[in-house]
């Protein structure tokens, strides 16, 4: 697949939240204010593009030659567990003011599926390291779009009423499901038509 | 019994807790694979209570996320070879979801809060009520789901199939895809959430 063809798959056809179900959680957790959507979406984004690349290193350069293929999901784990210390410790150091504006959402990225999901989605299609980065860039991507617009409906939903037992997370269900549903139009007809392929 | 109870509705884990919520979405497309993720799920899940709880105490404070991460993915892996061995056919359709079980929040979401301060029978017991709960919300979601979506009930394919008449020629395809899942969750939700209400009474 192209470089475009993957970052729009990734953005938009397979988007990780409305598609593939991954990091629903932080997607109802994280989504009552735009501000912190897009903190979080941002800091997923900056993980996933940098977890790809590596765990793509990792499997080429340790687990396949070494044939111990069958580790994966302990090395991936531990590998994004650590990245994503690292770069709390990193950005803590060298940006105060993005950690001021990350920081809190970092530590809840290592159990967002989504960082390990794209990873192995990447290693399963056996993607290149740059086509690898790119899904994860993407990935992240899709994922802060679909954040960003949950966050706006929730913010107007706060000011509707809202039936009782449908208040907080069934309602922003409902309406994820009805986003996903706008975002079926987005399939791989029109992603082959868009890009001849 | 309480205990094993109490994850059927009052802390069922999908419903109230709202955790392992990617998992239970994305293979809730049939029956039959809603059963076979709660027991995978259900496996790792009392693994990784008996082991935690015997290994807590012997785990420095610092380092016992990524302890009990490698704890789980242990349980994991194990889990997700015995089934490509036996279970082949259910293997490739939950696909990626069974390595992700590692990132399913009930598991470490356990493993911190109960299992890491109780002894191994209450550990045991915490994972059959919270694997239950799972598995009671994982079918429930792939019951509406398979037959409004398919028009049928798939518990073992080939084996044990029921048609829905009237359904499974025109099925509501919507609910086999991502956003029909999102709604129905939605709704079983603020269902549960009233069944909560009404049994407290």
């Amino acid at each position: 697949m192209t470089y475009l063809g993957i970052i729009l798959t990734y953005v938009f056809v397979s988007n990780l939240v409305l598609s593939q179900f991954l990091g629903l959680c932080p997607f109802i957790g994280v989504s009552k204010n735009t501000e912190s959507a897009v903190g979080m979406g941002f800091a997923v984004t900056f993980v996933m593009s940098l977890a790809t690349l590596i765990t793509w290193a990792l499997q080429n350069f340790v687990l396949v030659p070494l044939r111990i293929e069958f580790l994966q999901t302990v090395t991936f784990i531990l590998v994004i567990a650590s990245l994503v210390q690292l770069v709390e410790m990193a950005v803590r150091k060298f940006s105060p003011p993005l950690y001021q504006a990350l920081g809190i959402y970092l530590p809840l990225i290592t159990t967002n599926c989504g960082v390990l999901g794209i990873a192995l989605i990447s290693v399963n299609a056996e993607y290149g390291p740059m086509e690898s980065f790119l899904a994860g860039l993407s990935a992240g991507i899709g994922f802060l779009l679909a954040l960003l617009l949950m966050s706006g409906i929730r913010e107007r939903l706060d000011t509707e009423r809202v039936p009782r037992h449908l208040k907080g997370s069934p309602i922003a269900f409902i309406s994820g499901g009805l986003m996903a549903l706008a975002f079926m139009a987005f399939d791989k007809a029109l992603l082959s038509n868009l890009i001849g392929g | 019994m309480r205990d094993i109870f109490k994850g059927l509705l009052k802390e069922n884990p999908i419903f109230v807790l709202a955790l392992g919520l990617c998992p239970s979405l994305a293979v809730s497309t049939s029956v039959n694979n809603a059963l076979g993720m709660s027991l995978a799920t259900f496996l790792v899940l009392l693994g990784s209570n008996i082991a935690i709880s015997l290994l807590a105490r012997h785990i420095p404070d610092e380092i016992h996320i990524p302890a009990y991460i490698v704890v789980i993915a242990t349980f994991v892996t194990l889990v997700d070879m015995s089934m490509q061995a036996w279970l082949p056919a259910l293997s490739q359709s939950l696909g990626i979801f069974i390595p992700l079980i590692v990132v399913n929040c009930i598991i470490l979401g356990r493993a911190e809060a109960f299992a890491s301060k109780n002894p191994v029978g209450a550990s045991i017991l915490d994972a059959v009520a919270m694997g239950l709960g799972f598995a009671v919300g994982l079918v429930a979601i792939a019951l509406v789901r398979e037959i409004l979506g398919a028009g049928s009930i798939t518990i073992v394919p080939g084996i044990l199939e029921f048609a829905v008449p009237g359904l499974s020629e025109k099925p509501v395809l919507v609910f086999a895809f991502p956003a029909g899942a999102l709604i129905v969750v939605g709704f079983l939700q603020a269902l549960f959430r009233w069944l909560g209400e009404v049994t407290e009474k």
